[in-house]
């Protein structure tokens, strides 16, 4: 548990905004960048915004999750940091589920609580906004747990994060599903259905991400 | 408990090479051993295996002893300060007191530094320090003299020599010749 809680401390620091690697305010400043230029694109209509705009961030999100894989897991495999836990008795699954919520830690947040401007700058409704506010938070675990799977899976390869987007966005398909869909039913069940499927991914995704960077160990 | 080391008829294979077979080796406490060979013989192969990192092709290795790696590789934050770099392994290890061991190589100075900015064999002194934040009594070092000073260097050996006088056992490669009373093990002698 104090190894825990160490892990956990070194994670944050390198991953929050103002961390050491630095690229913690990216996913804010893409997703923002497509409510920005969204309305540009298709027109500044209202209603239409308002109809398009929710799955629009949605989609936002999810690509925005993507940005911070490039050294999720390669930086510190590069180092041989994960060699060093294992001859100190930490296991890779550990290391992995302090890293899991570091990483939603660093992106989710911010991008929930971008999405208050972005809602503005579609014109969404306030329902709309609440509704997309709470699919996010249903969906964001999700998609850091796929983003971990994907980031261990290629951290041995170089250049893998166009490779990441690949590999994440098939994933993450049921997410976008019932999250966004949440937006357009009356009750809960989207978000739901989405939180299910992020507690499913989350459980499952620190012992994929050890087994991958185990496999990947010579 | 002593601590030893016991490899018996371990063969490694990388990719589809074979690079060594039939190698034997067993160290006890207080000894050390130097493993020599040419380049891309499997040297850091055979440390990766001792340490229980890699799986050997063929044969069991018995260790008794927590096992302190010093490998080519430093794990440490390159975009932090040392010090704080040092610290979360420190936590890791237990270690209360990281003033001394960074004292002794002289590396306390540099705590503020992020460690990207540091030399080679600063960060070499940095992993070296690692090794003393907790007793370990089985040391596996690759390569541990490439990079450091002649000051460096002596006081490298010294603390081997003082690792292995305290209970300690010590396995390191080097290609060059190092003023310990080690046992020397010739990796081509056992080429596949």
């Amino acid at each position: 548990m104090r190894a825990f809680a160490t892990l956990l401390r070194r994670d944050l620091a390198i991953l929050l905004p103002g961390g050491s690697r630095g690229s913690a305010f990216l996913p804010l400043i893409f997703f923002l960048l497509v409510a920005v230029l969204f309305p540009f694109a298709v027109g500044p209509e209202p209603s239409l915004l308002a109809r398009t705009g929710g799955g629009v961030l949605w989609v936002a999100a999810l690509l925005a999750s993507i940005l911070p894989l490039d050294r999720l897991v390669a930086a510190d495999r590069e180092a041989g940091v994960f060699d060093q836990l294992r001859l100190r008795g930490v296991s890779e699954e550990v290391a992995m589920t302090a890293r899991l919520l570091a990483h939603w830690l660093s992106f989710g947040p911010l991008i929930l609580i971008a999405t208050l401007p972005a809602a503005a700058l579609l014109s969404l409704t306030g329902d709309t906004f609440w509704r997309l506010f709470v699919s996010l938070l249903a969906g964001t675990p999700g998609l850091a747990a796929i983003g971990l799977i994907t980031s261990a899976l290629l951290a041995s390869l170089r250049g893998g994060t166009a490779l990441a987007g690949l590999m994440l966005a098939p994933v993450a398909v049921p997410l976008v599903i019932f999250g966004a869909g949440h937006l357009a039913r009356d009750d809960i069940s989207g978000a739901l259905f989405a939180a299910a499927f992020s507690l499913v991914l989350c459980a499952i995704a620190p012992f994929a991400a050890a087994a991958a960077i185990r496999a990947a160990r010579d | 408990m002593q601590a030893r080391l016991l490899a018996t008829d371990i063969a490694c294979l990388r990719g589809e090479r074979l690079l060594f077979r039939k190698l034997g080796l067993e160290v006890r406490a207080g000894e050390m051993l130097q493993v020599r060979g040419p380049n891309g013989i499997g040297k850091s192969s055979l440390l990766r295996i001792l340490a229980g990192l890699a799986r050997p092709f063929a044969g069991t290795i018995e260790r008794s002893g927590e096992i302190g790696l010093m490998d080519g590789r430093h794990a440490l934050d390159s975009d932090r300060t040392l010090g704080d770099a040092l610290a979360f392994w420190a936590r890791l290890d237990g270690c209360a007191d990281t003033a001394r061991p960074m004292a002794r190589l002289g590396i306390d100075t540099l705590a503020d530094i992020p460690t990207g900015y540091l030399s080679t064999g600063q960060k070499q002194r940095a992993v070296i320090a690692r090794l003393l934040f907790r007793a370990r009594p089985i040391w596996l070092l690759d390569e541990p003299f490439a990079g450091l000073d002649t000051a460096s260097q002596t006081l490298l050996a010294e603390l081997v020599d003082e690792h292995c006088g305290a209970g300690g056992l010590c396995v390191f490669v080097s290609h060059q010749p190092v003023d310990l009373p080690a046992r020397t093990l010739e990796l081509s002698d056992y080429a596949a």
